[in-house]
């Protein structure tokens, strides 16, 4: 391994970390009604689109079941949008390439799949979609529901700052509009103008014939709008590619700057939301402790992922590959990875992708070292390594509430985070969203290991057959996305039941951590006394970081244990199958 | 309950229209005004307006006197039954990876016999240790790039059949190479492509 290849990962985290800081004091104060700098651009805008959606939708103050509710309903609004989109694109206009309607079980499975943010992808984007779909039906959600998950965060931690026992947790439309107008659209903008300039392609066209000089047949090269839905890709930590193989198609990240630039993308939101966090709570230190909670996870998980790619495959080395790092290649495991790129920049995508559940790929995560396998599905199964938009962060704050639950009857105190009291209701309510998680994981792994039509579909056999099946539902779970993906999902199993594992692994959770913002709203904020067990301290933040590996571990250790763990011993071993 | 249809339908038509349509729309029409070569695809002409490609985008290139890219796992749909897929490396219309894993018989016995034939094909090479990129697949099947050591082992090969020397040719390998950016990014690259339209004007091929 080279100094290069290190480089290349700390430039990225260190980017990340830097640009945070500014970007989440930014949201602390849009989301706050505080005066910034651009409010003369974007108040007219605002305006202007707060009447189109109706004056008293949008200036009433909402407790948390209506807030949940106009959420709901307008998550459902887009499904049926996206739905007849998808169904119909065939009499829609920009269609060149003259792609049927998308079969309805397909097209059920999609739009459940964007408008959850996961991107969970079973069609390859450039042979099933129009231009018209690829913008109406997919670029349009990865906007939405990356903010729909932002501003179920921000509801609940408006409920941690309120003292008067009011329960206005804010509204809906005015938090939803603000995210996508203020920060998902000028980002996206400028940094898609960036992509275009590195070679990124951007065009109404679908495709382009080329006659290679050497003869042979043409090569039809496929074109479109890819650098606009490549950046909110990333950014709104969706995931859904333009093409089949992603941010691996040199038309979306064409450069291993553009793969920088798209690694923190990914990183941005999810990362500056904790300083958010920390802002709108007025206590930064407890931001800072979360921050270095999930970072520490993140770095582990990370070197589990790159170390091993560097040290690459036995098959590899015995068919007479160089493995070793040299000044003119790569070496480590380059099957399923692009040149431009190599070991570094590919394994460090994939260990983003899956900490920060967006799910975009940069390499065949299918063809990735088993243990490497562990961190994609590890930090997919503990869905708070940082986390998707919003979402992972209330899924460490989850693990926050059991660490503070447990450690207040360790040592006999009342459980408190942020001065409000965490009583039984609330550790029932949480304990449930967190179990969701894992049932929706295992479950349906089990029922399909044990079923022809689903075995049917799988790209690898043996042991890494069943980490396919496992990645699949850890994905659809997560709202992460990316797949292992030799399995063939598109098949009426797969199409039923990750949709099925998206929803129940994204709505229920969410309904309930809204009923905890409401219940935690009412209650009055204890002053803090020296009998108070503080949170914002480097003790607490080892308990945070311990609850989530112990509780994390107990669940899902013996799934790893059958999948990566296993085909780890056997590939030391010289076992193929 | 209606009431919250209608504003969630219409937060659901306003956004459409903005993320869907405008933005998408408004990117298309500055990129395509400022940055035209790129947005369009980066592509390669002739000279009198054909399209020999898209310098971003792999080929398949076969015979000794190219330098070749790395194997591509695209297909195609088999024409004899539209089930099916068959090979159709840098199928541009198709991305896909291998998606072997690691303790993949299939990508074992592929390996073994690509090596087989590259040594056949190059006896030079037999017993040598092969840069990573040579036998493997790219994760686009359309890596328009090959790395240096790889493009190294074809010169001599290269050289031979276009009646040049040796060190002309790395000459014009290294002038088609690019360095990691900023000294730290991604990997040092030769384009195959360009490579490939360099040499073609440089020592043609009678």
């Amino acid at each position: 391994m080279s100094v290069q290849f290190w480089l290349q990962i700390i430039l990225t985290l260190l980017l990340v970390v830097l640009l945070s800081i500014p970007v989440g004091r930014f949201m602390a104060r849009v989301f706050t009604n505080q005066k910034t700098t651009w409010d003369g651009f974007f108040d007219p805008i605002d305006n202007f689109i707060y009447r189109l959606i109706g004056r008293s939708a949008t200036s009433q103050a909402m407790d948390w079941r209506t807030y949940t509710i106009h959420m709901l309903v307008t998550n459902l609004m887009m499904a049926i949008i996206i739905f007849l989109v998808l169904s119909f694109q065939n009499f829609l206009p920009l269609n060149q390439l003259k792609f049927p309607g998308v079969d309805a079980l397909l097209a059920f499975n999609t739009t459940v799949s964007f408008v959850t943010n996961t991107n969970w992808q079973a069609y390859g984007g450039e042979t099933t979609l129009s231009n018209f779909s690829q913008m109406a039906a997919i670029t349009f959600p990865m906007f939405t529901s990356a903010t729909t998950g932002f501003v179920v965060a921000m509801a609940w931690i408006r409920a941690f700052t309120i003292r008067d026992g009011s329960s206005n947790l804010g509204n809906f439309y005015r938090d939803f509009i603000r995210f996508i107008t203020r920060v998902l659209i000028p980002v996206c903008f400028v940094v898609a103008l960036f992509m275009v300039l590195q070679g990124a392609v951007q065009t109404f066209d679908a495709s382009v014939s080329a006659h290679p000089i050497q003869g042979g047949g043409d090569q039809t090269i496929v074109v479109g709008p890819v650098a606009s839905q490549g950046t909110i890709e990333l950014l709104g930590t969706n995931g859904g590619g333009f093409y089949n193989v992603n941010a691996a198609h040199p038309f979306q990240n064409p450069t291993p700057l553009t793969n920088v630039v798209l690694m923190v993308l990914m990183a941005l939101l999810p990362a500056s939301i904790i300083i958010t966090f920390g802002d709108m709570i007025g206590n930064r230190r407890q931001a800072w402790i979360l921050y270095g909670v999930l970072g520490t996870l993140m770095i582990l998980f990370m070197l589990t992922c790159v170390i091993p790619e560097q040290q690459g495959t036995p098959i590899l080395a015995n068919a007479g590959i160089d493995t070793h790092y040299s000044l003119t290649q790569p070496g480590g495991n380059m099957e399923g990875k692009e040149v431009r790129f190599g070991i570094s920049g590919s394994a460090l995508f994939a260990a983003i992708t899956t900490a920060f559940t967006t799910g975009a790929i940069n390499s065949a995560h299918d063809s990735y070292t088993p243990l490497a396998g562990v961190t994609m599905l590890g930090q997919m199964m503990l869905q708070c390594v940082f986390g998707g938009k919003g979402v992972g962060f209330l899924n460490a704050l989850i693990y926050g509430l059991i660490a503070v639950f447990i450690a207040g009857l360790m040592v006999g105190r009342t459980p408190e985070f942020l001065g409000k009291k965490i009583e039984k209701q609330e550790i029932i309510l949480v304990s449930l969203a967190l179990l969701i998680h894992p049932l929706v994981i295992l479950a349906p792994t089990g029922w399909s290991i044990l079923a022809p039509y689903a075995l049917s579909s799988l790209g690898n056999n043996g042991i890494h057959g069943y980490s396919e099946i496992l990645y699949a539902f850890s994905s659809s779970a997560a709202n992460n996305g990316s797949a292992f993906a030799g399995l063939n999902a598109n098949t009426p199993w797969f199409n039923l039941a990750t949709a099925a594992v998206i929803l129940i692994g994204r709505y229920p959770p969410i309904i309930f951590l809204m009923a905890v913002a409401g219940s935690i709203a009412r209650k009055p904020i204890t002053p803090a006394t020296t009998a108070t067990l503080r949170t914002d301290t480097l003790a607490f933040g080892f308990f945070w970081f311990a609850t989530i590996l112990i509780v994390g571990a107990l669940t899902f250790f013996p799934a790893l244990v059958l999948g990566p763990i296993a085909e780890q011993a056997a590939m030391r071993g010289g076992l193929v199958f | 309950m209606l009431s919250t249809v209608g504003s969630a339908l219409r937060v659901s038509l306003v956004t459409l229209i903005l993320c869907g349509g405008l933005y998408p729309a408004a990117l298309t029409v500055v990129a395509r005004l400022i940055l035209p070569y790129q947005a369009n695809g980066s592509l390669v002409t002739d000279g009198q307006g054909g399209v020999l490609g898209s310098r971003l985008v792999g080929q398949q290139w076969q015979g000794p006197e190219w330098f070749h890219g790395r194997p591509s796992a695209t297909t195609t749909t088999d024409p004899n039954d539209p089930n099916k897929t068959i090979p159709a490396p840098y199928n541009a219309a198709n991305t896909t990876a291998s998606n072997l894993g690691p303790t993949s018989k299939a990508l074992q016995d592929r390996l073994t016999t690509d090596r087989k034939a590259l040594d056949e094909a190059q006896p030079d090479l037999a017993g040598k240790v092969l840069p990573a990129d040579v036998l493997t697949t790219s994760a686009s099947g359309l890596d328009p790039d090959i790395t240096p050591a790889n493009a190294a082992l074809q010169v001599e090969r290269v050289a031979k059949t276009r009646g040049a020397t040796p060190d002309e040719i790395t000459q014009l390998v290294s002038q088609n190479t690019s360095r990691r950016t900023l000294g730290i990014l991604g990997e040092p690259r030769v384009n195959v492509l360009e490579l490939n339209l360099a040499l073609q004007q440089k020592f043609p091929m009678k």
